[in-house]
This record gives C-alpha cells, sequence and structure tokens, in this order.
C-alpha cells in the first residue's frame, strides 16, 4: 500500500498588495517510510517539489526541509530523505491579482516515497490555502 | 532437593529438545507454489523500445522472470545485475526476463538506463491496466516467475534475494516440461529479443528452439 503523505490545512493569510507572505506547509509521512529531498543525492531519484500557481500570490522562493542521510538496504550510499513530519516554507510577493478580499492560492506537491524494500510511483498531491489581500 | 534440581534440569533439557524437534519441523520457505495452486498469469499486450508489441503469451513454454519495476526505483535497481545475469546464465535453458517499465516518462528516461545498466533482456512500457491485472502493482520492484505453463509460480513484492529467485528458477528449469511447452503459440518475436527489440540473442527461431 503506497504511503499516502498527509499536509496540514493551512491557515488564512493576510496579506498586503505590494508586500510579501510566508507560507509553511506542514506535511507527514507514516512511520517507516521516507521521500526524498528536494535534492536527492542520485540522479535517479525524483525530487519533492512544491509548485504553485498564479493567484493572488507569486512565488518567490521555496525553502524545503534538508532532510538527513539515511542508509538503506537497497543503496549503496546514504539517501537524502525526509521522515516523519517536515516543512516547506514558501515566500511570496504579493501581487494582488483578482482584486481586494479572499480568493484561493493553489499549488502541488510533488513527492516520492519508499520503505525499506520497495518504491511506490510519484503522486502529486493538491496543495490549498485562502489568502486575504487588503 | 537434589532430586528437584535434576528434574528441573531434565525438564529443560526436554524442552529445549522439544523446541528444537519442532523448529526442525517446520516446513522450510517453498522456491514456488506447488502446481495445483499456481494461477494463470495475466496475458497483457505492451510495446517495447522499438514499438513492436510484447506479449506474455509469446513467452510461454519458458520460465519468465516478470519484473514490475522503474528507473527511480532504488530497490530495482539492486535487483536488475542480478536478472542481467539470470538472462545471460538460463537464457538456453528456456528461461527469459521480461522487465515491465511504470516509468511515467516512458522511453525518454528507460533507454538510457537500459544502456547505463547493459539490460540484455527484453523491457515493455507497461501502464496501470497492466499493473491491476497483477492484482494492482503499486510497490516496485514487483515480480513473478512464471512457469512454462504461464502460471504465476512465486511472486516477491519488493527487494528480494537473489537467491530466492534462483531457487524457483531453477526449480522451474528442472520441472518436466509440460503441454504447454510443446503448443507454444508463434509470432510477435518476443521472447530472445534485447531489451531495446533489436537483436534476437542468437537465436534465430525464439520459440522453435528445444528447451
Amino acid at each position: 500500500m503506497a504511503p499516502v503523505l498527509k499536509v496540514d490545512p493551512i491557515p488564512m493569510v493576510k496579506a498586503t498588495k505590494g508586500g510579501t507572505a510566508t507560507v509553511v506547509v506542514k506535511a507527514s509521512l507514516p512511520s517507516g517510510y521516507h521521500a526524498n529531498t528536494n535534492k536527492p543525492t542520485e540522479a535517479y531519484l525524483i525530487p519533492m517539489t512544491l509548485k504553485w500557481a498564479d493567484g493572488p500570490l507569486a512565488m518567490d522562493s521555496v525553502e524545503y526541509p534538508k532532510g538527513a542521510l539515511e542508509k538503506y538496504a537497497f543503496s549503496d550510499k546514504p539517501l537524502s530523505v525526509v521522515t516523519g513530519q517536515f516543512s516547506i516554507t514558501t515566500k511570496f510577493k504579493v501581487t494582488g491579482s483578482g482584486g481586494a478580499g479572499p480568493a484561493a492560492q493553489n499549488g502541488t506537491l510533488r513527492y516520492q516515497a519508499c520503505d525499506n524494500k520497495a518504491c511506490y510511483p510519484p503522486k502529486n498531491i493538491p496543495v490549498s490555502f485562502t489568502v486575504n489581500v487588503e | 532437593m537434589r532430586h528437584l534440581i535434576r528434574a528441573a534440569l531434565v525438564g529443560i533439557v526436554a524442552l529445549g529438545v522439544g523446541t528444537v524437534a519442532c523448529q526442525s519441523q517446520e516446513p522450510a520457505k517453498k522456491a514456488v507454489k506447488d502446481d495445483k495452486d499456481r494461477k494463470m498469469a495475466p496475458d497483457f499486450e505492451l510495446k517495447d523500445a522499438s514499438g513492436k508489441i510484447v506479449k506474455l503469451s509469446d513467452f510461454r513454454g519458458k520460465v519468465v522472470l516478470l519484473d514490475f519495476w522503474a528507473t527511480w526505483c532504488g530497490p530495482c535497481a539492486i535487483e536488475i545485475p542480478w536478472f542481467v545475469d539470470f538472462q545471460r546464465r538460463f537464457k538456453d535453458r528456456g528461461f527469459e526476463v521480461l522487465g515491465i517499465s511504470m516509468d511515467d516518462d516512458g522511453w525518454k528516461a528507460i533507454s538510457p538506463y537500459i544502456t547505463e545498466k547493459k539490460i540484455n533482456y527484453r523491457i515493455v512500457l507497461g501502464d496501470d491496466k497492466t499493473g491491476d491485472q497483477y492484482g494492482g502493482v503499486e510497490a516496485l520492484p514487483t515480480t513473478f516467475v512464471i512457469d512454462r505453463e504461464g502460471r504465476i509460480a512465486s511472486a516477491h513484492v519488493g527487494l528480494t534475494g537473489r537467491k530466492d529467485f534462483e531457487d524457483a528458477i531453477e526449480k522451474l528449469l528442472e520441472a518436466p516440461v509440460g503441454k504447454a511447452a510443446d503448443s507454444r503459440p508463434v509470432g510477435h518475436g518476443g521472447a530472445g529479443e534485447r531489451a531495446d527489440g533489436t537483436g534476437t540473442q542468437g537465436r534465430p527461431h525464439p520459440h522453435g528452439q528445444g528447451d
């Protein structure tokens, strides 16, 4: 059974047009599973990515969890992975496109998980929050 | 008091012997399922890198190691060199490895990997339908060892011991050839071709050789 990465609900963000906003996505993997970080140690591994669609906010930068180097039965070298709970921080510029008031900001978190013996296909999960531009 | 201690010691020794006896009576893990417990491996039609259709039934009469894998799968990368070795060692005894890649990126990802890993067996591009036919393959690698009659003799989810595969293959290759082996279907150039779909591994009639 493929592990389901759980993303916590993101609280509403208040932002001012022309300003910046920071959003933290908190996620967790079930025990016994790991996912590659954004910078996997092997070229063949699929990195974790968080992408945001255009909305009231424009993505400026994404800070991924550093993760840890872990050794697994299927790899000669330690792999850069996240386990358990982790956070991804996105810094946005507030464009305010769509005018003032609440609006949805949508994104996609892509990850590829394994356990100690098997790997599971990459998955894309929707991530969204409400932003209220003043 | 001495009698009590002696009785206790005898009891402990007896218990130990009993435990050892019980352990020795545990059936060893079977390399393959019994004949009566084997089910037919679902047939499929998938394309290799050259676009040629490959059907599992093309391989009837051979022992087949069917490997669901992907280029992004670390455990698969451990097993693939074993399968390359199996293909080299056992092919002349009526054995073939068939890899089903579950890569979403298709041949763009698979072809360089085949070259890098020097894969000497047939690779086809899989899809969810094929995975579903085999019970919803999600964890990779998932590997089936199929007997000459096209029945699943063993199934392995996740990284498996090399010896488990070897034992299963040897067992199936040693088994008497059944009827199916003598009524092999012809066509589609499936068994015997290389991963890139070009070669024939020196066997001009892939299904025509005695196994």
